[in-house]
């Protein structure tokens, strides 16, 4: 099973990075580009097939290591595998 | 007083640290690795150095912080033990749950390296009783990730506890935002925990040890932690 955490900075917290990110693409000639924020993308595979145990072992990863919950929201998604 | 220094992989400020405490105490510090399990029997302080964990890698100090030594550093830190974090070691505690907040990216994104002025915000605790309250120290600072932040409710309660250990600061003592280079809330340079044992801070007060090198206004937190273990 294929899984998809991003990981990105809430609202509310300053993104320097993004922001930088947000001038380059000013600077290159992109009209319009209101705001840049930041985040993280993991693909994690999963064995087993079990939808449910998955959602909630992905969600406790991301509580435990990979987002930190202090400034950072996450999303968990399963996707789906026709491999 | 039995100190003890941490390494993680990438940690680089280990031998400073023991150095600025052999200095202070007379006596060595041992040197234990981040996948022990224990600290060696006795031991009354905890150092986390600097350095850069992982190579800052997911987040800086992330994955430091869930080392197998951690849950040692927090059952020392729970019977009320000495802990101190340094930079790259405050990142840590902050990470693994022993301090609120976190350090964030440089307001003006780049990595910081100068001496700066820290106001001692109280010294009635462990790290800062052999110095004065208000007292500016020039200590250095080298980082990129050290911009204090917290939720309001997290910043209210540290500051009404009276648990900020160091601000940023004009030489004069006075807090203006031109001084607070790398943009942290309310000025924070350095913060404790509810029972004043564990004490995280960006700044290196191990660089300024010895009069060879410069200014030496680091060697008395050394020294206040062994002041306190001796009167123990």
């Amino acid at each position: 099973m294929k899984a998809r955490i991003t990981v990105t900075l809430k609202p509310s917290v300053l993104d320097p990075q993004g922001k930088a990110i947000e001038g380059a693409l000013g600077s290159l000639g992109f009209a319009g580009v209101g705001s840049v924020r930041q985040g993280k993308v993991f693909d994690i595979e999963l064995s087993g097939s079990d939808r449910a145990a998955a959602e909630t072992q992905l969600k406790a990863m991301s509580e435990k290591l990979l987002a930190n919950t202090v400034v950072e929201n996450y999303r968990v998604e399963i996707l789906d595998n026709h491999a | 007083m039995k100190s003890a220094v941490v390494v993680f992989p990438g940690s680089n400020r280990e031998h400073d640290a023991a150095r600025a405490l052999r200095l202070a105490t007379g006596q060595e510090a041992a040197i234990v690795w981040h996948g022990d399990t224990s600290l060696p029997s006795g031991t009354d302080i905890v150092v986390l150095p600097g350095g850069f964990s992982y190579g800052d890698y997911l987040r800086c100090g992330a994955i430091a912080g869930r080392s197998p030594i951690m849950d040692a550093v927090k059952a020392h830190a729970d019977r009320g033990g000495l802990v101190l974090g340094i930079c790259n070691g405050f990142q840590i505690l902050c990470e693994a749950g022993l301090l609120p907040g976190v350090l964030m990216r440089n307001k003006e994104k780049r990595f910081v390296c100068k001496v700066t002025n820290l106001k001692v915000e109280r010294n009635d605790t462990p790290f800062t009783r052999a110095y004065d309250r208000g007292q500016v120290l020039a200590i250095p600072c080298a980082h990129g990730e050290g911009n204090y932040q917290a939720d309001a409710e997290t910043l209210a309660r540290l500051e009404g506890e009276g648990l900020v250990a160091f601000r940023y600061c004009a030489p004069d003592g006075s807090i203006d935002a031109g001084w607070n280079h790398n943009g942290s809330l309310n000025a924070i340079a350095g913060i404790y925990s509810p029972k004043l044992n564990v004490l995280g801070m960006m700044p290196h007060p191990e660089n300024h040890v010895d009069p060879a090198v410069g200014p030496t206004d680091g060697l008395a937190l050394f020294k206040s932690l062994s002041m306190v273990l001796e009167n123990a």
